[in-house]
């Protein structure tokens, strides 16, 4: 196929632009195969570039000959362009309506990106599994690498490498997957070096109706036990959630076959009820017209908050688990790709200081996101505009980031990145000119060969020019453990994000600013100070020499 | 002193609000002016400082097993929970303190026996620190159109009014006395502030006594005398801040609102701001919000919601903002007035005020803002604000939301205001609390009366002295936001208004954000200071040496490192690193969260099998939480009591609380 075949007006003069903040510009809009074009002819500057693949919806209307598309993204923001000439608003908007929905990820932009950048060091290799263990080969001997899924037979949604008990043989590990959902067999998540226990992550047990039961599986987890310790299992599920999957072939940990285990439900909500929270929530961001009392009744009806109190009270308990009360988890919910990552991934910013920095969270976001099959592609085909009611779309990943952002609030000096190093992440999982978040497991990228046709976002985040907008000024590394409170008091609405686009930064940019350049200017005469010290002591020791005889 | 049943009790315990089943042991003691609960833990001795004047209920509870409940909440916002093993010493405390927590006379308030040891020089240079009379000065008054009245000496005219009145300079002794009279508690028009640069105003006055047809002449003259007074307009705004329908009623009882038709040149506005007793139950419903436990998101939004209290708040903000553009844009006076003229006219002005000149947006020009539009005027602090047993429902937490709107916009204009939030609570927790003289009685003339500035000392001194601990640290005076008008946007925009839970929950410590930007950058400011200090004095050296190749001076390197930036931080890692309750119902970890059912009771773990693993995790946490670091904080020099005083000494004691 070829993008031309979709573009039967490429160009458009005399359009009208509205954005938040700015004044309406008028210019001319250019469609390509992969972007929205506006450039107003005055001193040719782009107004606005704007990815097809961040399109969440468009309408359009009429007045007159004058047409008016009206365009949602997949950031939020709406922007209405003015096109005079009915026809060329009509092609214009089915257009947009078929580059913003292709179905070949081939044709994605990624692939036709070129970057502009000198690649420093390739993101694609930046977070390499083995790396990865080897940050904890030094302090246990308890665990292996396994290939057993190198062919991606044995879990379709698992890296060809995993982290597993050392006793237990890649055998085992083929009866257990067959034993747990898509073959997610229990795998290691974190290791809590302080006192050895671990998070480990998986599908549902598939136990059925009849309570079928599988002896590796329990040999599996219990060989992560250490002798006479017990473990808890967190259920992401509730109780009743859990029981009604039996119906459907899964199910969960029976006590009588998992003796040294203590199950915990929580309930985590997942798919369109996390999809329906977010469209509802930015819905009362965008509306202007209530009043107070309107706008709080409309947050707390999106219950947007209540699943971010949820999950953050999970991943909390999970940490107290490992650290407080010594003992390791297992974590899971049906398939163990949504409320399993979000709760596996918080509870490892809570207990891991590495984590807190910037590569140490690109590299749980590649371990616990990516390589771990959260299908991205699925999940963040849509946002908050989507009137398809697709099962698979959810915000799962955006419900993570704000969880981050909730406890980067919280800790505003622990973490080495600041909101907007989310902000970026938020977007680019939704729409990107990097390969990254494409696919919906490594199996599937490895298929695509991303690797090879496109760049990854690692290596542009990762050069020191970028890194310097994403780097929290205030950060001091704090190698505690941060419990973050789970008070309703404590949990606010995430502004930068869901506001962004409702109301002016300007002061708040001004406020960081300020913090940076406080910051800046006392480590410039830190600096200054270290030099002249320096100095100092030379010709001192110098005039100490010429004077002594 | 006859008032205390009883002066000591021990084995009392204190109950942790956030984890019940904490509670620590130690001895209460009733004093003339607080009630102090001393840990009997040998190592630390904690002591909690509760001031008689912050007391707002007492509320004793059933007996149980383990001993009579007695709940305190405060003023400023703390909430107390001890259980007396015996059902007869919780009835003479509660007894004692239902009579401490009321004095009937303002001798018994704390002001008249605190003393901060400082000499009487000290004392009045304290009281003359702010200043009015500078301060109608630095506004650029008397001038061409206004002019300082005496026709309030003696409060003749208005015994709520200041004796100090700006007046515009065409309204007459005549004029201005006929007004008075045809306005409630004789409250007439003056000036509240004066725009320099287009001479619009702001005029406060009370309501007029229009009934349904009444007019007076004076007063209508003294309306077109303010309007003359800003030669840039041709009409003046009248803001009445009640809603239409409250404002219509009071016709019915001879007061009312201006009607138009009488008066020339004037454009009429209602702002709906709702009365005292509204804002007293607005507030008390959202404390209960704020005392559930652990309440569910729903729960805490919808109580919220149905509080009001953010109505309420936007309301008073959409009136100032109404004003200080009808001033700054529009160029015309604004007269406000409510019902009295006390309430919603001072939360009125002071936000206009505030959002027109950074000036009040000082330390020192926020001291001045509140003596000038809340205690000259006569905001009734004694009767809102309940220093002395009076009628409950002349309470109301009137400038309380005054401070809000204040941290509102510093939540939206972060480098606006030369001070953090922590002056507000202070400011706050002192008008609450009597230990400074500044917000006793009613008005101007009681407060000449009780000859307050010779018998207790002024808290502006005390915050200035202390200005240090109440710094922005994003505030420069050169800075955009710092200038001129602070405009916001005309959109109404409801989330802009956020539940303030540093002043609500404040004394849960695991609520608040556990690392204080504020803090951080202020300790990075105070090391660049030293810097620059060090590398000046580096230079100098440096310069000397190099001047005088071979000196005999030999120069000893001041080998002072500037403490690291690691240190900024720590003492609030310590509170960071204790875990809270996450499971929901206040049980010790693990167990169900609400939400789940019954049905699965086998699955929970019981408390039992936990039993093992406390005394762990105990010990961790004594290990690791730092509670050292945090007791050594000791309460600022000078005062004995930490709870009286200082917010921050307070909140450390309980932060120790809450880590035990």
């Amino acid at each position: 196929m070829e993008f031309a075949e979709l573009i039967k007006t490429p160009r458009v003069d005399n359009v009208v632009l509205h954005r938040p903040f700015y004044p309406a510009v008028e210019g001319t809009l250019c469609l390509t195969g992969h972007h929205l074009i506006l450039s107003s002819r005055q001193d040719n500057t782009e107004e606005l570039w704007l990815l097809h693949s961040n399109i969440d919806a468009i309408d359009k209307r009429f007045v007159g000959s004058l047409g008016t598309i009206i365009i949602k993204c997949k950031d939020f923001r709406i922007i209405q362009l003015d096109i005079p000439g009915m026809e060329e608003c009509l092609n214009i908007a089915s257009s947009i309506e078929a580059l913003s929905t292709l179905d070949s990820i081939t044709l994605m932009y990624p692939f036709f990106y070129r970057p502009m950048f000198e690649v420093i060091e390739d993101g694609w290799h930046s977070f390499l599994p083995e790396q990865e263990f080897e940050l904890y080969s030094s302090a246990t001997s308890e665990w292996r690498l396994s290939y057993v899924n190198k062919e991606f037979a044995v879990c379709p949604s698992y890296p060809p490498i995993v982290t597993v008990p050392k006793s237990i043989d890649d055998e085992a590990l083929r009866k257990v997957a067959t034993f747990r959902h898509g073959g997610r067999f229990p795998v290691l998540s974190y290791y809590h070096k302080r006192n050895g226990m671990v998070i480990m992550r998986s599908g549902q047990p598939l136990t059925g109706t009849n309570g079928r039961r599988c002896k590796e599986d329990e040999k599996l987890i219990n060989a992560t036990l250490r002798a006479g310790k017990r473990g808890y299992i967190i259920d992401t599920r509730s109780l009743n959630v859990a029981q009604q999957t039996r119906a459907k072939g899964g199910g969960f940990e029976q006590e009588a076959h998992y003796p040294q285990w203590r199950r915990i439900h929580k309930s985590i909500e997942r798919y369109h009820i996390l999809q329906e929270s977010l469209i509802k929530l930015v819905e009362a961001c965008n509306d202007q017209t209530h009043n107070m009392d309107r706008w709080l009744s409309k947050l707390e009806a999106s219950n947007w908050l209540t699943h971010i109190k949820e999950i953050l009270t999970t991943a909390c308990l999970a940490a107290q688990c490992i650290d407080r009360e010594g003992a390791s988890i297992l974590i899971h919910g049906t398939e163990g790709t949504d409320s399993t990552l979000q709760v596996t991934s918080l509870a490892q910013i809570i207990l891991e200081p590495r984590s807190r920095t910037i590569r140490g969270f690109e590299a749980l976001i590649e371990r616990e996101w990516l390589q771990a099959g959260h299908p991205f592609q699925q999940r963040c085909a849509q946002s908050a505009y989507c009137n398809t009611k697709q099962k698979w779309e959810a915000p799962v990943f955006l419900l993570f980031l704000d969880c981050v952002w909730q406890i980067l609030r919280q800790f505003p000096c622990s973490f080495e990145f600041n909101e907007n190093f989310l902000i970026m992440l938020f977007e680019h999982a939704y729409a990107s000119q990097f390969g990254t978040f494409l696919g919906n497991n490594e199996s599937e990228r490895c298929k695509l060969k991303l690797q090879q046709k496109t760049m990854s976002l690692w290596s542009w985040v990762n050069q020191p020019s970028e890194l310097s907008k994403f780097t929290n000024p205030l950060f001091e590394a704090n190698n505690l453990v941060i419990w973050p409170s789970v008070a309703p008091q404590s949990l606010p609405l995430w502004e930068g994000i869901f506001l962004r686009w409702n109301r002016s930064s300007k002061y708040l940019d001004e406020a960081y600013e300020e913090m940076v350049n406080i910051i800046e200017y006392n480590k410039e005469l830190q600096a200054k100070v270290n030099i002249l010290r320096r100095q100092l002591a030379e010709l001192e020791t110098e005039d100490g020499m010429q004077e002594s005889p | 002193m006859e008032h205390i049943r009883t002066p000591k009790v021990e084995n009392v315990r204190l109950v942790d609000r956030v984890s019940p089943k904490k509670a620590a042991l130690g001895t209460l003691y009733l004093t003339a002016t607080h009630v102090i609960f001393v840990e009997n833990s040998p190592d630390a001795r904690k002591e909690t400082w509760i001031l008689h004047s912050q007391i707002s209920t007492i509320e004793k509870q059933a007996t149980t097993a383990t001993g009579c409940p007695l709940l305190i909440r405060c003023k400023n916002f703390q909430i107390i929970q001890l259980i007396i093993p015996q059902e007869r010493d919780c009835h003479d405390v509660y007894i004692s303190l239902i009579r401490l927590a009321r004095p009937v006379k303002y001798e018994e308030l704390y002001c008249f026996s605190f003393n901060p040891m400082l000499d009487k020089e000290e004392r009045e240079q304290g009281w003359v620190l702010i200043d009015l009379s500078e301060e109608y000065t630095r506004m650029g008054l008397p001038n061409h159109y206004w002019q300082l009245s005496d026709v309030n000496r003696d409060y003749r005219v208005c015994d709520s009014y200041p004796t100090e009145l700006y007046v515009p300079k065409s309204a007459t002794a005549h004029i201005i006395v006929g007004s008075s009279k045809f306005r409630s508690r004789r409250r007439f028009p003056v000036l509240s502030y004066y725009y320099k640069d287009n001479h619009a105003s702001i005029c406060r006055s009370s309501q007029p006594l229009s009934g349904f047809s009444a007019r007076c002449l004076e007063d209508e003259q003294m309306l077109q005398a303010i309007r003359k007074a800003n030669p840039g307009s041709d009409f003046v705004y009248v803001v009445d801040t009640r809603p239409k329908l409250n404002a219509m009623a009071n016709r019915a009882a001879g007061k009312g609102y201006e009607n138009e038709d009488n008066y020339s040149n004037i454009k009429f506005q209602f702002i709906g701001i709702e009365n005292i007793h509204v804002m007293r139950n607005s507030l008390q419903k959202m404390l209960e919000v704020c005392e559930l436990k652990s309440p569910s998101m729903s729960d805490f939004l919808w109580g919220l919601e149905n509080s009001g209290w953010l109505r309420h708040i936007k309301a008073i903000m959409d009136a100032g903002i109404f004003i200080a553009k009808a001033v700054s844009e529009e160029g015309a006076s604004v007269l406000v007035h409510c019902s009295d003229g006390w309430d919603r006219t001072a939360q009125v002005c002071s936000v206009a005020s505030l959002l027109l000149d950074p000036h009040y947006r000082t330390l020192k020009g926020f001291m001045v803002l509140i003596e000038k539009d809340w205690i000259s005027f006569g905001h009734k602090f004694n009767h809102r604000y309940g220093n002395l047993d009076g009628d409950p429902k002349e309470i109301s937490p009137v400038i309380d939301q005054f401070i809000e709107c204040v941290w509102q916009l510093m939540e939206q204009f972060p480098c606006a205001f030369e001070f953090n939030e922590r002056f507000l609570i202070h400011i706050q927790h002192h008008i609450y609390s009597c230990q400074f003289g500044n917000f006793l009685c009613n008005s101007q003339k009681e407060r000449r009366e009780l000859k307050i500035q010779e018998r207790t000392y002024s808290l502006w001194a005390h915050l200035w002295k202390n200005r240090a601990d109440y710094l922005n640290p994003l505030f420069r005076a050169d800075h955009s936001q710092t200038q001129g008008t602070l405009h916001l946007p005309t959109t109404p925009c409801n989330f802009m208004y956020k539940f303030w839970s540093g002043m609500y929950n404040r004394f849960e410590k695991g609520m608040q954000p556990r690392q204080s930007v504020t803090d951080y950058l202020m300790a990075v400011k105070e090391e660049t200071k030293q810097l620059e200090e060090e590398l000046e004095a580096l230079e100098e050296r440096l310069e000397k040496i190099q001047k005088v190749q071979l000196n005999c001076t030999k120069v000893k390197s001041k080998q002072s490192e500037p403490s690291k930036h690691s240190g900024f931080s720590t003492s609030d890692n310590s509170i960071a690193n204790t875990p809270q309750d996450y499971s929901g119902n206040m049980k010790p970890f693990p167990s169900r969260s609400p939400s789940q059912g019954d049905e699965d009771s086998a699955l929970i773990l019981t408390q039992d099998n936990l039993k093992s693993s406390d005394p762990d995790l105990s010990a961790n946490s004594d290990q690791e939480s730092g509670v050292e670091d945090l007791s050594c904080r000791s309460p600022s020099g000078g005062e004995h009591a930490p709870s009286e005083d200082s917010g921050k000494d307070r909140d450390s004691d309980e932060a120790v609380l809450l880590t035990a």
